[in-house]
């Protein structure tokens, strides 16, 4: 199962009624996946065990904050493993942006989350697409195998499309906030 | 929202969402991003990317507990997080966690010329302070080794080129050589990252330098 949409459910279940069938359906799932991104990150296994678990666990505890019309599951579990991944490995405080956390007042558009969803899946297709040289420079970059002076700006890849939804998606929580 | 002109650059955004870039500047662009929607769209599609990323580098297995422990943590712990409240300061709220506090939180210290400044506790890869240049006051002349980000949360300043207020950042790197000037009518507060020491021309700030740590 990739389709985003139905870990978005998942990810309610949790939020809603603490729905354990949910999480270990997820666990099982992304679990594996964040343990490899971290491995390829720097982290040994043992380190990479436990940063996984501890991503997950954070994931149950903020299951709350989830907003699926800015983004995907899987986005969400990377920022938080590559945070655990900074915390653990560099032992520094990761400053995030002040958070436009929605309250029931603020429930995402079921339409922009579609949406978000779809452009999610274009974006992985068109990095599907990339020359395996770009691909892998792009991949270098996130599991942090550059420093900053080395990525290049440019990914190549569509990202305009997948802004202007966010974008979107913010325009719209900042006027429910008013 | 602040009507802001000058933005981050891609490098810096895509630096940030990968998490490579030091904590100095990732207090700078967090900041920065709290106050802007087009860079927080911005980095937010950059980490959609990196939920590709993270979907596509293939499987490692966990260890056959791994759930019932993921599980017991999540006993163990606090029940949720809550997000921290949005800041109606002059701070955005990342900015408040180093300062502990707004405004009137900060421990200034005078480095001369009127301006003052206050260094953050981050890691050592790079330099984070605050600075407070009075209204009308120029800064002194000086050009930049490495990248130095300036992000105005108050006041405003101008150089050769442009004007700069609360949300503008201004990105400077080595070719830079400029002279900003505090606007008149109210104190200019900045939050300034560096990852090498700001080279002064004039022969007082040079002296100055190594003991002002800037």
């Amino acid at each position: 199962m990739t389709e985003t949409a139905d870990w978005t459910g998942h990810i309610r279940r949790i939020q809603n009624s603490k729905d354990q069938e949910a999480f270990a359906e997820l666990f099982n799932h992304f679990a594996p996946r964040v343990k490899a991104f971290l491995m390829k990150s720097g982290t040994t296994e043992s380190m990479a065990e436990e940063c996984t678990q501890d991503a997950l666990a954070t994931l149950w505890r903020k299951a709350h904050m989830f907003d699926p019309s800015r983004a995907s599951v899987s986005t969400w579990i990377f920022t938080i493993a590559r945070n655990r991944r900074i915390d653990v490995l560099r032992k520094e405080r990761r400053p995030e942006p002040e958070d436009l956390a929605w309250g029931p007042e603020a429930e995402p558009e079921q339409e922009d989350v579609m949406s978000l969803q779809q452009e999610t899946n274009q974006l992985g297709r068109a990095m599907a697409e990339l020359p395996q040289k770009q691909r892998e420079l792009i991949e270098k970059a996130y599991f942090g195998d550059l420093t900053h002076s080395q990525i290049a700006a440019q990914t190549g890849l569509p990202l305009g499309t997948i802004k202007s939804r966010i974008r979107l998606a913010l325009e719209r929580l900042r006027h429910s906030m008013k | 929202m602040p009507d802001i002109n000058h933005h981050l650059n891609e490098k810096l955004l895509l630096g940030y969402a990968t998490g490579s870039l030091p904590e100095a500047f990732n207090l700078v662009i967090a900041t920065h991003v709290s106050l802007c929607d087009e860079c927080r769209a911005q980095v937010e599609s950059y980490e959609a990317l990196g939920g590709e990323v993270l979907q596509k580098c293939g499987t490692v297995d966990v260890s056959k507990d791994a759930l019932s422990a993921t599980l017991a943590k999540i006993d163990a712990g606090r029940d949720v997080e809550m997000p921290v409240p949005i800041s109606n300061g002059v701070f955005p709220t990342p900015l408040h966690g180093y300062v502990n506090g707004d405004l009137d939180a900060v421990h200034w210290r005078k480095i001369g010329g009127g301006v003052s400044q206050a260094i953050l506790k981050t890691s050592r890869t790079a330099t984070v302070r605050l600075l407070r240049i009075p209204a009308g006051t120029e800064l002194p002349d000086h050009g930049h080794r490495g990248t130095e980000m300036t992000l105005v949360l108050k006041g405003a300043f101008c150089d050769e080129h442009d004007r700069f207020a609360r949300g503008d950042i201004e990105i400077a790197d080595e070719d830079v050589q400029h002279t900003p000037i505090a606007e008149e009518g109210e104190d200019c507060i900045c939050l300034a990252a560096s990852d090498a020491p700001l080279r002064f021309t004039g022969l007082l700030p040079r002296i100055m330098q190594p003991f002002a740590r800037i």
